[in-house]
Formats: C-alpha cells, sequence, structure tokens
C-alpha cells in the first residue's frame, strides 16, 4: 500500500460560523435555531466521510464519471422551441413575456 | 481592509494621461468573449437568432429545469477548434466542461457551464500591428462556455441595475455558446497602452470574421471584451493589482477604457492609495469606469467537472483537417492584397485601422479599383460610421453597393458630389445605387444642348469673370463652373462644363 | 377473471393479449385499488386516473388495431422525480409544490410509446435523499407489511404501490440504492442499470453521475419487460450508452445458473447486519451452490470507503443539481417577512429556507463544503480517487466471478421515526448498494425471504459487470424460481392483507 494522500484540509471542524457562510453561499437563510441543529450534525458527517483522505494515494487518478465515454455530440439543427406559454407558465410572476424578478444586487459576467 | 469606494471617480482622482505614462508601466490583459454563429445553442437546439420575441428561443434545456439535460453541438467545438488554431494554440488532446457555480437570475441552473481547468485551446500567440510597430500579444486560453440571459432592470433611472425595483429576464441569450479569449499578462506597451488594447480587439474581430465563425457585431453584443489593467513602477518590477472592467463593447471603448484607469490607477497610487482588486463596470456615456463587486467579497465557484457532459478528445486528423480549412493567416493576406493593390506601407495602415480590410478586397472583388474602394471607405463611409457610432461593415452598405456607385461615376453617369448623395440613398434604405439615381433623379445632365445654353447664361450673367477668363486668367473660370453647376442642381460633369467655357471664351 | 391487481405484468400482458380482458378493465381495477388502500400507504402524491384511463382506452384500440407491443395496456406508477408534461412533479418538495412541467421524461415518453397507462406519480424522499420516504415533504408512505414501518427510500412510493397491489410496475430511481434498498424492505424486486443503460433525460438530477432510473416490480420477469421498454440510447442525454441491449425478459426466462461462478463479497456481511438479513442470504447463496453454481468469496478491500466517498460526491454534485430551485422561474417564491423590498437574493435564500426540507439543507451544505475552495482537493478530490479504487475492486473481483452477492439492505424494515434525526444511522442503509452507484455497474435486488426476528422481508443482491444487466436476470430469475418453489409460492403471498377501507 502506497503512502496515504497528504490530508491538508480533513479533520475540518464545522463550526456554526462555517455552516452560516456555507449557507448564504447555498442561499439557504437557515434560522439560529437550524444552524445549532446542523452545525452538530455535520461536523460528525465531515468528519466521518474525512477518512477518503487516507485512502488514495497521490497518483490514483479520479474519476468524475463511470463511462469511458468520449465525443458525444448533436448536429447543429435548430428544432423547435417551447411554446412561449409554455415557457411561462410555471413562473412565479410575468411581465412583458419575460420572467419577473425582483431587484437584483451587484452584476456578475 | 481597505474599505472600497462605490463612488464614481472624479476628475481630481485622474492623472493626466502623460503624467501617469511617465511614473508607471501599465500592464494589459484582455479577456474577450465571442458569440459564435452557429444555428442552434450550444447545448440545445433553439435558434440563437438575435433579436426575436423574448423568451421564443428556449427549451428545457437553455431554461434549466429540473430534469433537462444538455448535449453539446458538434459546430461549436468545431469553430472552438478554428479559433484556438488561428490564434496559434495548441489543441487539447482531451478536454472537458466544468460548473462555475454562482447564483444569479439571469442564469437558469445557477451555475454556468463552463471550461476551467482543462480547456480546449492553450499557449497560443499572434502578432499585431500598432501603428506601424508589431506587437506579440500572447494567448492564454480559448474556451467554451454558454451565454447568460438578458435582464432588463425596470422601474430605476434609465435602465440601470441600481434603483430597479425588479428585473425582467428574457432567457433567448441563455445557452448560446461563447468562446472567451484570454490574452497572457501584455507587457512593454508603454504609452501605447490603449492603442495596443483597441488594435488587438480590432484584429481579433478581423480574425474572426474571416474565419466566419460570429458576426462579432460589439453594439450587439457578439463580441465583448473585459480588460484588465495593472501598473507598476518600472517594467521590471512585479505586476501591481489589477482592475476588471467588464464589458468594454466598441473598439474606441476598448481604447478609451485603458487610457481611464491608467489614469484612475495613477492617481492612487500616486497618492499613496492601493488599487483593489475589483471588477469595475465601464460607463459608454460618460466615459468611467466605477466599482463592481470587489475580489474580497467574490463568490467562491466550486468549480467541478460537468457531469452531464463527457470528456471531448478531438482525434489528431480532426485538428489536422480544421487547420488545413484555415483561411490565410492574416499578416500573409495583408502582404499579399498590398501588393495586389500596389498600396504603400501607410495606405495600408490606414485600410487596416479603419477595420476596412475584407471591405476593401470585397469592393475590389465587386469590380471597383483599389484606389476607388479605399477612398470610398475611408473617407466618406468612415465619417459616417464614426457618426453613428457602429463599425464600417455594421453600416448597412455593402462592398457590391460601393462598387456599383464608382462604376456610375467611371461611366460619367454621376460625379463625385452626387455619389455622396447616392451613397446617402443606399444607408436610408432606399434600394441599390442604380435605383437611389433613378429615384431620386440624381444623374448627370449630359445633354450638350442643355449645357451649352446653361454656359451662355453664367458668361452673360457675369461679364466681368468672362473679361478676366479672355485675358488668360484662367482660375477665373471657377465662378462660372460654380453659377453652371447652381443652375444645374448639381447635375453636370463639371470638367465637361470647364471645357465648354474655355471653348466659348477662347 | 381473478384479482387483476394480484397479477404480474406478464399474466396481465398475456391476458390482454388473448383478448380476456381490456386496458381499461385492469387501469380501473389498479385506480380502485388505489382509492381503497392508498390512505393507508401513501404511495401516491398525484393519481390521475382520467388520464390513466384515457391511456388505457388508446392502448386497448392499439390492440384491436393489431399491435402487440410486450406490455400494451399494462399500467403504471411513476416516482415524482420523473417529469411528466401536464401532471405535476414535485420531487416530494414543497418548492416544487404545483409545477406541471411543459414536457416528459425519455423514459415516460417510452412508456407512452409503449402503451403504458400512467396511473400516477409516487412518493419519495424529498429530492431522492434518504432511505426511508420520511423525508417527503407530502409525509411519509408506510410499508404495506407493517404501516408503522418504512418501505425503503428514496423510492419508497414506488415500492410501495407494487408491494399494495396498487400498480403492477413502477418506475424508480437508484442514486445510492433507491431502489434496491426499498425492494429489499418491501419484499419487491428492483433493478439498477448500468450507468446510461436508461436516459436520464427529464430525470431530476440528485447527483448526475450516479443516478439511475429502473424497474420496479414484483418478479423478475416483470422487472425485465419492463427493463426492455425502458432501455436503449437516447440522443438527448450525453451519457447514455449507444449499444443494442440484449432482451431482457428473454434473460429471465434463462434458468440456468450451473458453472456460474458468484462472489460473496466479503466486505458486504457480517457485522452490522442484521441476523435475519444474514440468515436469508446465506440460504439464497446455498440454493445457488445446489442448483451447480461455483461460490466464492471475493474481497474488495475499498467498499470499506465507499459510504464516505459517496457522502462527499452525491451532496457536491446536489448542491449544483439543486441551485436552479430559486424562486426566478418556477416553483415555490417566499418573500422574507422583515425586509421591506427585498433584492433577488434574498428571495431566493427565504424560500430556499421555506421550501427545502431538513435533509436536503444537510446535504446541499455539505456538498458546498467539499466544493469549497480551499477544501476542494481533500474532500471531492479524495472521493473521486476512492471512485477510482472502488471500480478497480470491481474490475478484479470480475475477472474471477460472473456476479458478485450480498444482502441488499443490512437491516429489514425500520420503524418511522427511528432514525429520523441520526443522519449517519440513516446513510447505513445504503452500505451495500452504493459501490455499483459509484463504479455504475448494473444491481438487482429481489426477495430472499423474512427475517425470522421480525418477519419481515429481506433481499439479496446481485451485482454484474457494467452491460451485463442481461446476466442479473438469468441469476436472478434462477434463484427466484428456487425460492419460490421452497416458500410454495411467492413472498408477497404472506404480506398481510391492508384494511380495504371504502
Ligand atoms: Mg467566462
Ligand atoms: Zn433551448
Amino acid at each position: 500500500m502506497a503512502e496515504p494522500a497528504a490530508s491538508s484540509g480533513a479533520g475540518h471542524a464545522m463550526t456554526r460560523d462555517e455552516v452560516a457562510r456555507l449557507a448564504q453561499l447555498a442561499r439557504i437563510d437557515l434560522s439560529d435555531a437550524e444552524l445549532d441543529h446542523l452545525a452538530p450534525q455535520l461536523a460528525v458527517i465531515i468528519e466521518s466521510v474525512a477518512v477518503v483522505s487516507s485512502v488514495a494515494a497521490d497518483e490514483v487518478p479520479g474519476t468524475s464519471h463511470p463511462l469511458p465515454v468520449r465525443n458525444v455530440f448533436r448536429r447543429d439543427v435548430v428544432r423547435p422551441s417551447l411554446a412561449p406559454e409554455e415557457v411561462l407558465a410555471g413562473a412565479p410572476e410575468v411581465e412583458q413575456s419575460r420572467f419577473s424578478v425582483p431587484r437584483i444586487l451587484g452584476e456578475e459576467a | 481592509m481597505t474599505a472600497v469606494s462605490t463612488r464614481s471617480t472624479t476628475a481630481a482622482e485622474l492623472m493626466p494621461y502623460d503624467e501617469a505614462l511617465s511614473r508607471f508601466d501599465p500592464v494589459l490583459g484582455l479577456e474577450v468573449h465571442v458569440e459564435l454563429n452557429t444555428a442552434s445553442k450550444m447545448f440545445c437546439g433553439c435558434s440563437t437568432v438575435f433579436g426575436r420575441e423574448p423568451n421564443t428561443q428556449t427549451c428545457p434545456v437553455c431554461l434549466g429545469l429540473p430534469g433537462a439535460l444538455p448535449v453539446l453541438n458538434a459546430a461549436a467545438v468545431e469553430s472552438a477548434i478554428r479559433i484556438g488554431l488561428a490564434l496559434n494554440c495548441d489543441i487539447a488532446a482531451e478536454c472537458r466542461f466544468a460548473r462555475k457555480n454562482y447564483f444569479y437570475p439571469d442564469m437558469p441552473k445557477n451555475f454556468q457551464t463552463s471550461q476551467y481547468d482543462e480547456p480546449i485551446a492553450v499557449n497560443g500567440g499572434v502578432d499585431i500591428d500598432v501603428d506601424g510597430q508589431p506587437f506579440r500579444i500572447g494567448i492564454e486560453r480559448a474556451h467554451m462556455e454558454e451565454d447568460t440571459g438578458k435582464s432588463l432592470h425596470v422601474g430605476g433611472a434609465t435602465g440601470r441595475i441600481h434603483g430597479a425595483d425588479h428585473s425582467l429576464v428574457d432567457y433567448n441569450r441563455a445557452g448560446i455558446p461563447l468562446i472567451e479569449i484570454v490574452t497572457k499578462p501584455i507587457e512593454g506597451t508603454g504609452r501605447l497602452a490603449p492603442a495596443v488594447a483597441r488594435a488587438y480587439v480590432g484584429w481579433l474581430r478581423e480574425l474572426l470574421l474571416g474565419l466566419g465563425v460570429s458576426d462579432v457585431r460589439m453594439e450587439q453584443g457578439s463580441l465583448r471584451c473585459d480588460v484588465n489593467l495593472s501598473l507598476r513602477p518600472d517594467p521590471g518590477a512585479p505586476y501591481g493589482t489589477r482592475s476588471e472592467t467588464k464589458n468594454v463593447n466598441s473598439l474606441r471603448s476598448v481604447e478609451r477604457a485603458v487610457r481611464y484607469e491608467v489614469s484612475r490607477q495613477a492617481a492612487r497610487l500616486a497618492t499613496g492609495r492601493r488599487v483593489v482588486q475589483e471588477t469595475r463596470h465601464w460607463h459608454e456615456d460618460t466615459g468611467v469606469t466605477t466599482s463592481g463587486r470587489s475580489k474580497e467579497q467574490a463568490e467562491d465557484y466550486r468549480y467541478f467537472p460537468e457531469p452531464d457532459l463527457v470528456p471531448i478528445a478531438p482525434s489528431v486528423t480532426e485538428v489536422e483537417r480544421l487547420r488545413a480549412s484555415l483561411p490565410e493567416p492574416p499578416a500573409i493576406r495583408r502582404a499579399r492584397l498590398q501588393a495586389d493593390w500596389g498600396f504603400s506601407d501607410l495606405e495600408m495602415r490606414d485600410v487596416v485601422g479603419a477595420g476596412a480590410l475584407l471591405l476593401v478586397e470585397q469592393t475590389v472583388a465587386a469590380g471597383a479599383s483599389p484606389a476607388a474602394a479605399k477612398k470610398w471607405w475611408l473617407s466618406e463611409l468612415a465619417r459616417r460610421a464614426n457618426d453613428a457610432g457602429v463599425a464600417l461593415d455594421e453600416l448597412g452598405i455593402t462592398p457590391e453597393h460601393v462598387a456599383a456607385v464608382q462604376s456610375l461615376v467611371d461611366a460619367g453617369r454621376i460625379n463625385d458630389k452626387l455619389a455622396r448623395q447616392v451613397l446617402d440613398g443606399v444607408l436610408a434604405g432606399e434600394g441599390s445605387p442604380e435605383q437611389v439615381v433613378s429615384a431620386r433623379g440624381l444623374e448627370v445632365v449630359s445633354d450638350e444642348g442643355k449645357l451649352s445654353a446653361a454656359v451662355d447664361r453664367a458668361i452673360a450673367g457675369n461679364p466681368g469673370v468672362a473679361e478676366k477668363i479672355r485675358a488668360g486668367k484662367m482660375a477665373a473660370a471657377g465662378a462660372l463652373i460654380g453659377a453652371v453647376m447652381k443652375e444645374m442642381h448639381g447635375q453636370a460633369d463639371a470638367g465637361r462644363v470647364r471645357e465648354l467655357i474655355l471653348e466659348k471664351l477662347n | 377473471m381473478s384479482d387483476l391487481t394480484r397479477m404480474s405484468a406478464a399474466a396481465l400482458a398475456a391476458a390482454l393479449r388473448g383478448g380476456d380482458v381490456s386496458s381499461v378493465e385492469v387501469t380501473r381495477a389498479h385506480l380502485d385499488r388505489i382509492q381503497a388502500v392508498d390512505p393507508q400507504v401513501h404511495a401516491f402524491l398525484h393519481v390521475d386516473g382520467d388520464g390513466a384511463l384515457e391511456q388505457a382506452a388508446a392502448a386497448d384500440e392499439r390492440r384491436a388495431g393489431g399491435e402487440d407491443g410486450a406490455l400494451l395496456g399494462v399500467p403504471i406508477a411513476v416516482k415524482d422525480i420523473l417529469v411528466t408534461r401536464g401532471m405535476p412533479t414535485t420531487c416530494g418538495s414543497k418548492i416544487l409544490h404545483g409545477w406541471v412541467p411543459p414536457y416528459d421524461a425519455s423514459v415516460v415518453t417510452s412508456l407512452r410509446a409503449a402503451g403504458m397507462p400512467l396511473l400516477g406519480k409516487t412518493n419519495m424522499d424529498e429530492f431522492a435523499m434518504g432511505s426511508s420516504t420520511e423525508h417527503s415533504a407530502y409525509g411519509p408512505t408506510r410499508n404495506p407489511w407493517d404501516l408503522h414501518r418504512i418501505p425503503g427510500g428514496s423510492g419508497g412510493g414506488s415500492s410501495a404501490a407494487v408491494t399494495a397491489f396498487e400498480a403492477p410496475l413502477a418506475i424508480g430511481t437508484d442514486t445510492g440504492g433507491s431502489i434496491r434498498q426499498p425492494g429489499a424492505v418491501t419484499g419487491t424486486v428492483g433493478v439498477k442499470p448500468t450507468y446510461g443503460g436508461v436516459s436520464r433525460y427529464g430525470l431530476v438530477a440528485l447527483a448526475s453521475s450516479l443516478d439511475q432510473a429502473g424497474p420496479v416490480a414484483r418478479t423478475v420477469l416483470d422487472a425485465a419487460l419492463l427493463h426492455d421498454v425502458i432501455a436503449g440510447h437516447d440522443l438527448m442525454d450525453s451519457t447514455s450508452i449507444d449499444v443494442q441491449w440484449p432482451s431482457m425478459a428473454a434473460a429471465a426466462q434463462v434458468s440456468d445458473v450451473d458453472g456460474l461462478r458468484v462472489g460473496v463479497v466479503k466486505e458486504l456481511g457480517g457485522e452490522g447486519y442484521q441476523r435475519g438479513v444474514r440468515d436469508r442470504f446465506d440460504e439464497a447463496v446455498r440454493l445457488l451452490v445446489g442448483a451447480g453454481a461455483d461460490v466464492v468469496e471475493v474481497s474488495c478491500p475499498h467498499f470499506e470507503y465507499a459510504l464516505a466517498a459517496y457522502y462527499l460526491i452525491l451532496p457536491s454534485e446536489a448542491s449544483s443539481n439543486l441551485a436552479k430551485f430559486d424562486a426566478m422561474r418556477y416553483g415555490l417564491r417566499v418573500l422574507p417577512d422583515d425586509v421591506a423590498a427585498p433584492s433577488a437574493e434574498q428571495v431566493m435564500a427565504a424560500t430556499r429556507e421555506a421550501g427545502l426540507g431538513d435533509e436536503v439543507k444537510r446535504r446541499i451544505i455539505l456538498g458546498t463544503f467539499a466544493l469549497s475552495s480551499g477544501y476542494y482537493d481533500a474532500y471531492y478530490g479524495q472521493a473521486q480517487k476512492v471512485r477510482t479504487l472502488i471500480s478497480q475492486d470491481f474490475a478484479a473481483a470480475f475477472e474471477q466471478v460472473d456476479v458478485l452477492m450480498s444482502p441488499t439492505a443490512p437491516t429489514t424494515a425500520f420503524k418511522i421515526g427511528e432514525k429520523l434525526d441520526d443522519p449517519l444511522a440513516m446513510y447505513l442503509n445504503d452500505i451495500a448498494t452504493i459501490p455499483a452507484n459509484l463504479a455504475g455497474v448494473p444491481g438487482l435486488s429481489l426477495p430472499s425471504g423474512l427475517a425470522d426476528e421480525d418477519g419481515l422481508p429481506t433481499g439479496v443482491q446481485i451485482l454484474a459487470p457494467a452491460l451485463e444487466d442481461a446476466r442479473l436476470y438469468r441469476v436472478a430469475a434462477a434463484l427466484e424460481a428456487m425460492l419460490h418453489e421452497r416458500w410454495g409460492g411467492p413472498l408477497l403471498d404472506r404480506a398481510p392483507e391492508l384494511d380495504a377501507a371504502a
């Protein structure tokens, strides 16, 4: 068996603040009670899954996908789009044939 | 941590450009997003046609509906490889897509399917010409990604995002294939930094047009440029902190934005403040950049390999086939055309600088002489494009039209002055030059009898001038010619009028 | 005609083919049964009686026109994670309450093309996160063997529907065992095909590299017949395999294990596995030996780490897949109470807070963590390496044997509420099923009997190399025949009668 891989980040303790930061990144407004409840649970889970860091040697390649398939393409052919009323049917709010969303902060590109 | 200024910069916070350049060395970086002109989107069969009714070119895939899955457009990959090859990049033997995770309402899945650590093309470089001086621009990478939807901001001032009370999203653009082309840091430009930035983007536009992979219409957003700029005390010093100015969408703006950032950053550095690493927004109307989201508060994109797509592994044969199909490289093409046309270096530089190379070439192909083609595109039409704030090829007049106008002039049916009116007519959508001439009645009067009578009247009405000409003062003929042209509403051949005047007075 | 709801899909198909019964009659019988017992079982989130009867009439017409599909006219229930045009799809979540998709999943398109009336949508753990169906936002499904117990998960609605004779067949999805484990705890058959065997287009993704839809049935042959309907290459799914699949139904009718090399996975058994589960497993193995199979013990040393790798890979992919539920384009929109003019960002966060359940939040946060900068390599990156090692274990094992076997789940059905707030204990239910998802190989669970200590069903899992799904049916059909002979009939004959309250 080869040397276990270095485990720089493993063994991380999940604090309440950390859970709050992650929840913000994931856009979930967790209440204080939920943070209190979740943080210790996540700490236990993370401690338990951290075992992965001790298993595989550095030279083991990762598998992101179970299939060894390459080069799957579609031809550049236009296919019918959905009818506009179907597109907007599920929208919480519609205005001018567009999805109406609350005001957007900042910008990304 | 220093607070991020969100105020727009005032004049006092800018250092004059020349002074800035005498004290700092600029380092440029350019990221260009190009929308490909494939018929269908990157991952679904929806049409990419610009300007359709909102949300009519959408489907479960590009709306990111639950359950939908992407399938990669083969033509987009082919275009990406051709762009990579034209930029002298290495094409990856195998590459993949990744998910760039961040929440934004115009992005249907709340992740962008993009390439991250395995782009399709890497490590290229191109030679451009800036005012006669050659520049090598290193290309870091060219990668594939999908475009986002478009938001309309409602309720705030002038449609701006700030102060709007809600936004309306159209996903027709979501999923249109993009190629992002990223330069390596561009050093050694010195005071030419704005010109280099502009020349590179102009050159890239020309390249992409020649490849036929994009419409490259900057005003429609099919070519968008992000400008990275940093300053350092001198060329040997490590790079300074850079700003990233987003969505600079015309050649002129690229130049202005670089200039502005040089002046802004120099003012900060000279007064002991630091440059914040941040995204900045370019304001076309006021010509300034303002602070956006600073990188210190930036998102953690949590990239990971896209599990819904499989890796792309273009075969060597396929890549070589695409390489063989590339058009002539720009530098070689330019040299060939210059020799064919007999233009001087300076003339050629003017043509290239105006973004008129392809147009002149097509105009010559349509039958005009190189000199005439150059004359129309670089004078009359360049002026009009400039007034309208569009590129020459976006004016709405074709090389065939221009050649037709010149052939009317050559046939003596119109003169240069009338030709300008013909151009106006074509630009106003009145049809072909021939149609404009007949509809507007612009043809020159070739009836010798009418011309002769008009000359007689001019002589009779200006006896003093006539006397001078009889006395040998030929320069005075201009006044009589003017009188005749006025009477004929410009529709006369000025040369013939001059001949008639001299005949009659000698 | 005997009780139509008790008949296997194969028997129903034969009766339809023989003209003994119409699809409308068969469909109506199942709708009646749903009406009678579903208030107790709660297998369905949505029943489409009118639609199903209409489709049944169309199937009868097609048959009258000379068509003869293998399952033409046989009704089916579909897990609520597959989108159905015109029929609500919630994935067991409040955040999708009332959403009616404008398109059909490719699996649903296949069912419609095969002329199978859709009875309705079955209950599930929210977004398929769970092993008990207790995490449905619409209340738990109950195990027809004991209404106080769980029917497995996440596809507990599908397993309970076939167990309670509400549907002859159902579609499930299996990301870490969500077809097989419910099969085991309800005494039914469930199959996870080779990854890429069945299109994922229209399957609301939990973990894209693990998800696979498959058959839920009462017999091996029924599962095989359904597998033949839903398998096949789909241009809408880049990860769909472009091969010509052999007939699974044909394989299920070859009952021969003589000379078959069977590997019992050392790491999937023993400690942590309930006594009765192990006993029934050993019995099944002995039956195979008796029928001429060569059984050896095989070690897959990295399976020990499968659960850890799985609980990093799944949440990571899920955190990204579920980001689209943001109140902007469809589904729930909740405004925060304490903000006057909330931004899109605030509405997203308030909606996700209100619309997603505890387990979903737990896994999204876990996945967000595993992918976040600074932790990616140690968690997600390492988990992917473990995935490679697990695939290598499978490859080595399949060099020695034709199929692998293990108990499907470590225990029989537990009581509702018992493990609800102990996520790690809940996660252990999938310990034996997860390796197949990580490696993409096919797996089948069939009933192995009842545990002596609690009288509840146990399951045995058979695993084959990728693309060898047909092998599963060959082996399972042989074992099923021997077990039925031993039991004197199907296991479900021993399930308690549900009180068909009108
Ligand atoms: Mg990008
Ligand atoms: Zn689309």
